[in-house]
């Protein structure tokens, strides 16, 4: 295993109230050498916080504990800054939903790539330029020996993102984190990013965790899926199991409420009531007790709410569910 | 309201020079207002026979005169007393003039932009150019010395600052979606510029009064210090500190006393101001 | 037929004035001719760069169109009154942080284009308020609090109350549930198709979203830097694409399907959206497009009857 985290919690302190906001809770998960695993959540479940927790770049305020958090034998919890320094960027890369703001607006391309580059390895000015020129042409940017000489504002999102990928993947890491990195991006230059991230991930045998709201993004691209809600995985497994057969009452609605996708060739019939998952996602200080999902679940019973609900695994299918009424067992009204 | 008030006051207590500032500043509000009550003597009683005495502490000093008395014999903690009730109220009295006709204008300048935008501004930009004091000397020795003429002067100076940031403003928040939204349901240019967009602009402008306060303050002082501004027998801490000029050598108590409560009162306003701005400050916010 | 909204060759251009240079002129929207019929939704698609913003503020008047006539009920827009105009036509906004103002409560933001459009009572008034949250799912005690204090679906669900309370014809949606989460949007979505039943509206719906597009919409319309490059019924639109724009949009549409090879998208339709200053001559398709052919760098492609469908390609 590249990646493996064992319970993994994170708790942030506050200003406002005495106890600490519990922002992800008994995180477990794995990533292969060379797979793409796919994050699935909405705004507060958690996605991003346990990314920045990856690299290493939560605030002071917050508490990370876990059971084991090992990167390619790296403890990364008794890491030091310095450490975290030789890690970040060399052998974990992260790329962002907005790539205007990742990049500096008063350097160039040219300036910004070389600094990664000769930051991370021994190699002359030159050489990094030249390196930087093949990136780019990796990457599909056009003329880049002439985009290199560019600044930030003169690129459009696409040709942006790119580049961060180009930055990214310069150091040959082993694991690349894409946090909504298609979000900000047009319909046909999404679908060109997310191609690129997996010829880069197929090419270079990198490790990728794409991390969206967009259930429809991931899964024609990721090997596995793992759904979170309210700072906790609700389900995790192959996508294509998981994606036909979900276990998890959430993942379920989540995927009916999706309004058709496209090539299912109208599925659902136009203009009719989509099955909606009533509610919101519980803030922070309101969470409950037990399930997560249960006040929103339609199949929710007493005993749901009576204590946190563990994970169980179906062993033959690498399955595993946060519940305890799945799918494959609720009579569905 | 209330909620943004509670929590305003609940990032100020974090910093504590804006806490120290907020105290002075109601100490002096109630000694101003009780200022009948806690000064010792009249403030324009003469008593001719102690003449330019050091204060109580000090050897020769007589523990009737608390600070000591002036030239002419006038008790100057009764003086300096009266003298917050001036400076307080003038401070006000320029914050409000030169907020109303700063807001105002900063509005339409900021809302409509084009001709009446730059018209405006290049009038800002012309009192602007020149140092602040200097102006309001013109104005004064235009209309005449005294603390009201000396109070629209520097009212006057004033106003730019206000024009600026209210503008800065309401041209930042003129093409938000609910803006728009109000123009759809019909909403006059008038209703927009004062109902809908100008209580989104209160922050900054909260912030440039508290920092107008001592502004005015001082530079009524100044004012008073040059002859300009209050005129005798009034008590005003600017004219205390240009009549106790001569005698500095002498009786130094006299020239520093006026002068260390400007320097106490500007700078709690101060405090406040910048406490202010960080509580308030959007970036340190977040969007909700 | 009946249409309620009726737009004819209508362009807008955009003059960007230079210091020392020539300006620029930026066609926002070229030659744009729609109906919209009574209680129909149609549906705009289109890329960053197509229009489809600035059709939505031409329509509602908050920009105003260069050239170009609208017809709302039989009636020219400049022959209408602002009051008489504004209770027919509304527009739900895309960012429900930023469409309502932070310092007005809910009942406020929902009163208002009453208070200043009509001469109802304050009593009638409140009625009417109350009457309208309960239909958008809002309940009564969140009348007295400020924006801050709600989520994204429910400010959006203000808005939507806040567009009705004129009782319009017409509803322009601009990217309404794309600020949202997937859960609520399908919240928001029920929401509109009911509103539309009831109020018996009209729907301009505004989305880059395919998958939403899909499912609200009766007419598609798709834009391409400023221009209609297909427009007709969902289901041939969607079923049976016959612009090369067209395909490749609803060929790099995020889809549920899994482990189904998705398509290439060919080679020379990859890159970059033009920048719409600098259109090129021909069809503005036609540097990206697989299809192209000597005659699209020639002419701009009219918009005519294919299939059941208008579509401006020479070669579809």
């Amino acid at each position: 295993m590249l990646l493996e985290v064992e319970n993994l919690n994170i708790h942030f302190k506050s200003d406002r109230s005495k106890n600490p906001i519990h922002a992800v809770r008994d995180l477990s998960f794995s990533v292969k050498q060379g797979e793409m695993l796919g994050v699935v959540g909405e705004s507060g479940s958690g996605k991003s916080i346990t990314n920045l927790a990856l690299m290493g770049l939560l605030p002071d305020s917050s508490l990370v504990t876990a059971k084991k958090a090992e990167f390619n034998g790296h403890n990364l919890l008794s890491l030091k800054d310095k450490q975290w320094q030789k890690i970040r960027g060399r052998e974990v890369a992260m790329i962002f939903q907005d790539p205007m703001t990742a990049l500096n607006p008063f350097l160039s391309v040219q300036f910004q790539m070389v600094e990664t580059i000769k930051a991370h390895m021994d190699i002359s000015k030159k050489d990094a330029i030249d390196k930087s020129i093949e990136l780019l042409s990796l990457v599909g940017i056009p003329s880049p020996k002439d985009r290199l000489k560019a600044y930030p504002f003169e690129l459009s999102g696409g040709m942006a993102q790119r580049v961060m990928i180009a930055m990214a993947i310069s150091t040959n890491p082993k694991l690349l984190i894409a946090d909504e990195p298609t979000t900000a991006l047009d319909v046909t230059i999404q679908k060109q990013i997310l191609d690129l991230i997996k010829m880069l991930q197929e090419r270079q045998n990198m490790a990728v965790v794409l991390v969206t709201h967009d259930l429809g993004v991931v899964s024609q691209y990721s090997e596995r899926l793992q759904v979170m809600y309210a700072g906790e995985v609700v389900e995790s497994g192959p996508t294509k199991d998981l994606i036909s057969h979900p276990e998890h009452p959430y993942t379920h609605a989540l995927l009916g409420s999706r309004p058709g996708a496209l090539v299912d060739n109208l599925r659902r019939v136009p203009k009719t009531i989509l099955p909606s998952i009533p509610g919101i996602v519980p803030s922070f200080n309101e969470r409950p007790i037990g399930c997560q999902f249960s006040p929103r679940c339609e199949f929710v019973t007493p005993e749901c709410q009576r204590s946190p609900i563990p994970i169980f695994e179906s062993e033959p299918a690498h399955r595993e569910y946060r519940c305890i009424h799945p799918i494959e067992h609720v009579v569905i009204k | 309201m209330k909620i943004f008030i509670k929590e305003l006051f609940f990032e100020l207590k974090k910093n504590k020079g804006s806490m120290i500032g907020i105290v002075i500043i109601i100490i002096s509000c109630l000694v101003a207002i009780l200022a009948p009550i806690i000064a010792p003597h009249d403030p324009t009683n003469v008593y001719t026979e102690y003449l330019r005495l050091p204060p109580s502490f000090v050897t020769g000093g007589n523990p009737q005169f608390f600070f000591g008395t002036d030239d002419l014999g006038r008790d100057l903690l009764s003086r300096l007393i009266y003298g917050s009730q001036v400076s307080l109220s003038v401070g006000f009295a320029v914050v409000l003039i030169s907020l109303v006709i700063g807001t105002f204008l900063g509005v339409i300048a900021g809302y409509f932009g084009g001709f009446i935008d730059k018209t405006i501004m290049r009038i800002t930009d012309l009192i602007m150019s020149l140092p602040s004091i200097l102006f309001a000397i013109v104005i004064v020795a235009i209309m005449g010395p005294g603390i009201t003429n000396a109070i629209v002067a520097v009212s006057i100076v004033a106003v730019p600052n206000f024009v600026r940031i209210i503008r800065a403003q309401v041209m930042a928040e003129k093409n938000r979606q609910y803006v728009h939204a109000a123009r759809l349901f019909g909403a006059g240019h008038f209703r927009i510029m004062f109902i809908e967009i100008l209580p989104n602009c209160m922050a900054p402008l909260i912030v440039q009064a508290t920092l107008g306060f001592s502004d005015g303050i001082l530079n009524c002082a100044a004012l008073g210090f040059l002859g300009l501004g209050a005129q005798a027998p009034m008590s005003e801490w600017g004219t205390m500190l240009s009549d106790a000029r001569s005698y500095i050598e002498s009786s130094p108590w006299m020239v520093t006393l006026p002068g260390v409560c400007i320097l106490v009162i500007v700078l709690s306003f101060n405090l406040l101001g910048d406490g202010l701005r960080d509580a308030l400050d959007p970036r340190l916010k977040k969007q909700n | 037929m009946n249409n309620i909204l009726e737009v004819k060759n209508l362009n807008k251009v955009f003059e960007i004035k230079k210091f020392l240079k020539k300006s620029l002129s930026l066609k926002a929207l070229s030659d744009v001719n729609f109906t919209l019929g009574q209680n129909v939704t149609l549906g705009i698609v289109g890329e960053s760069g197509c229009g489809k913003s600035t059709l939505a503020k031409v329509l509602t008047q908050l920009e105003i169109e260069t050239s170009g006539e609208i017809e709302l009920l039989g009636k020219k827009y400049k022959d209408y009154k602002p009051r008489e105009f504004h209770s027919l036509i509304q527009m739900v906004f895309q960012d429900p942080y930023q469409s309502l103002n932070p310092r007005k409560k809910a009942f406020d933001i929902i009163a208002d284009p009453l208070r200043i459009n009509t001469d109802k009572s304050e009593e009638e008034i409140r009625e009417l308020v109350y009457s309208m949250m309960k239909k958008v799912g809002l309940r009564a005690e969140f009348a007295q609090r400020y924006p801050h204090h709600f989520s994204g679906g429910q400010r959006q669900r203000l808005g939507i109350a806040r567009a009705l309370m004129l009782r319009p014809r017409v509803l322009i949606l601009d990217e309404p549930v794309s600020a949202l989460d997937v859960s609520i949007q399908a919240q928001v979505l029920n929401l509109l198709l009911d509103l539309q039943k009831e109020f018996s509206l009209s729907y301009i719906f505004i989305s880059h979203d395919l998958s939403v597009i899909q499912h609200i919409s009766d007419k598609i319309l798709v834009m391409y830097l400023g221009r209609i490059v297909e427009y007709g019924p969902r289901d041939e639109i969607f079923l049976n694409p016959k612009h090369p724009y067209t395909k490749i949009l609803l060929e790099s549409a995020p889809t549920l399907t899994v482990g189904k090879q998705t398509k290439e998208i060919p080679e020379s339709a990859k890159g970059e959206i033009p920048s719409a200053l600098y259109l090129p001559k021909g069809c503005a398709f036609s540097p990206r497009c697989p299809m192209v052919t000597p005659e699209c760098l020639q002419a701009i492609p009219e918009l005519l009857n294919k299939d059941n469908r208008l579509v401006a390609c020479f070669n579809a």
